[in-house]
């Protein structure tokens, strides 16, 4: 059985419907990643998922369990992590406080501060600075690990490379990688599609609120998939390309 | 001489608004929900502690300790039960709710104990009327130096909660991003009600009055608006420019402490920032 289904997931602000109809699955210990322009509704989808915006219509299950009634706080402890787009950091704490205001009442759990700073070693010297005053990279590397300390089952990370340089990116990728060969299923959203292809074990790609494309990370194409991404079949066949 | 003299006192005024303010400024700093009925729960707790005392006889301390569960209990019940839907509902409804309740808890407690002045003056003893003489001019009370050392173990106590238990950094990050606190599980329903049960149990004092919440309101905005050492200094500096007002002529005590209040004011909008505090309460 798969660690999370998406069923028929409607999502709507107000009157603007940014998420239609949408069906996914996401195996144990699998890495998928969510990819499609600004606004295919990625961003809503997993907001969603985690219980931060109450769907319209649709169910979302962990396990096998209906969770979509779930408010966002039951659900971290229930094994879902949402690391939001922007990191959102409480600026004001420390790095070692950001980290431990998130960690489970419950004891055990493989994720602690050691096991964060082993996975991200350049937070070493930073863990008692002040969030703010850390680099894009770092406080990325940072949110990510306030997920893990939550001990998640299932770790949503939205837009992880999302206004870092380069080399930023890569050293958080390179850590995310370490956390997924330990067996951590990963949903993630990404914009940029080779290191998308490259992370994940499948790529879903979003357009306009619906999956249009769904396989094999190894398997798809890359025109296909860039196709998908802009919705250009669909303007060829309608004749009128945007 | 006399100048010392008023500065020493003002600061002992001082520590009493800071301690009526604490609570308003964590209330702020979390939820940011002005408490309007602040002095009114302050001035019902001293009643609870006045009932206590007239029906049992003991002492107003232990009165206290009985009265202070009771009161922390009230401030999570309230929250949980008004406030929250208030802060569902935008920024004016808990505005307009905590002034109900103020009026609320005024009329009941007219009705209740009758417009006279009570006081707890005569069964805390000597307390209340103590005080020593230092250099024939400088007169310290016993009653200002327990308001100080109260303001200083509130303060201590407040700034180590938030700062090294774990409910005080969850505090903190609802305060900073209550979406993101969420996403991490944090509730912060039981967080708010919390910060609220604390807030009732600081303001929780024997002199305290509903005319008081306004100089309350000047020490949090003085010290800035939701910072926990802001808030101590604003209450002492407000504190001082009263006494020190009162010493040019006894009338001008409320009007030099509003005129630093109407400077500080100014003088934020002005872009000028006088004040940084790194612990936000």
């Amino acid at each position: 059985m798969s660690l999370l289904a998406v069923e028929d997931l409607d999502c709507r602000y107000g009157l603007l419907q940014a998420v239609r109809g949408v069906s996914l699955q996401v195996a144990e210990g699998e890495t998928v990643a969510l990819i499609g322009a600004n606004g295919a509704g990625k961003t809503t989808l997993m907001r969603a998922i985690a219980g931060a915006h109450p769907p319209h219509a649709g169910r979302v299950k962990l396990d096998g369990t209906d969770i979509t009634s779930l408010p966002a706080h039951t659900r971290v402890r229930r094994g879902i992590a949402l690391v939001p787009e922007g990191r959102r950091l409480f600026a004001g704490l420390t790095v070692e406080e950001n980290l431990r205001v998130a960690a489970a009442s419950r004891t055990g759990g493989r994720w602690n501060v050691q096991a964060v700073l082993e996975v991200f070693p350049f937070l070493k010297p930073r863990l008692h600075m002040p969030a703010a005053t850390l680099s894009g990279g770092e406080q990325q590397a940072v949110a990510i690990g306030r997920g893990l300390m939550t001990n998640p089952r299932l770790l949503l990370l939205d837009e992880a490379s999302l206004g870092l340089a380069p080399v930023a990116v890569d050293a958080v990728y390179r850590s995310l990688a370490d956390v997924i060969r330990e067996g951590m299923t990963v949903l993630l959203v990404e914009q940029d599609l080779g290191r998308a292809l490259k992370v994940a074990d499948r790529v879903v790609c979003m357009l306009e609120g619906r999956v249009v494309l769904e396989g094999e990370a190894r398997s798809l194409d890359r025109d296909r998939i860039v196709n998908a991404y802009f919705g250009l079949r669909r303007a060829a066949a309608g004749g009128t390309g945007a | 001489m006399s100048v010392a003299n008023a500065i020493l006192q003002g600061i002992f005024l001082g520590a009493f608004y800071a301690v009526l303010a604490c609570g308003l400024s964590l209330m702020f700093g979390v939820m940011r929900i002005i408490n309007l009925a602040h002095g009114d729960v302050a001035v019902l707790g001293a009643y609870l502690v006045l009932v206590i005392v007239q029906g049992t006889g003991l002492s107003p301390l232990l009165a206290f300790v009985i009265a202070l569960p009771a009161m922390i209990a009230l401030g999570y019940v309230l929250q949980l039960t008004v406030l929250q839907r208030a802060l569902k509902a935008g920024i004016l409804t808990p505005l307009l709710a905590t002034f109900g309740l103020s009026i609320v808890i005024q009329n009941l407690l007219l009705l209740k104990f009758s417009p006279d002045v009570h006081s707890l003056g005569a069964s805390a003893g000597a307390l209340t009327t103590e005080s020593w003489n230092l250099f024939g001019s400088i007169s310290i009370s016993a009653l200002g130096l327990v308001v100080l050392a109260v303001a200083a173990v509130v303060f201590t106590v407040l700034h180590l909660f938030l700062s090294r238990t774990r409910p005080g950094w969850r505090m903190r990050a609802t305060a900073e991003d209550p979406d993101a606190a969420e996403l991490i599980g944090i509730d912060s329903r039981h967080v708010y009600a919390r910060a609220t049960a604390i807030a009732i149990r600081s303001v929780f004092d024997p002199v305290s009055g509903p005319t008081q919440l306004i100089f309350a309101f000047e020490a949090v905005v003085i010290g800035g608006m939701g910072s926990l050492w802001g808030t101590l200094l604003g209450g002492l500096a407000l504190g001082v420019a009263q006494t020190l007002g009162a010493q040019l002529n006894p009338e001008y005590a409320a009007l030099s402490g509003h005129l630093l209040f109407l400077a500080v004011l100014i003088l934020r909008f002005g872009g000028v920032r006088l004040v940084r505090f790194g612990a936000r309460a």
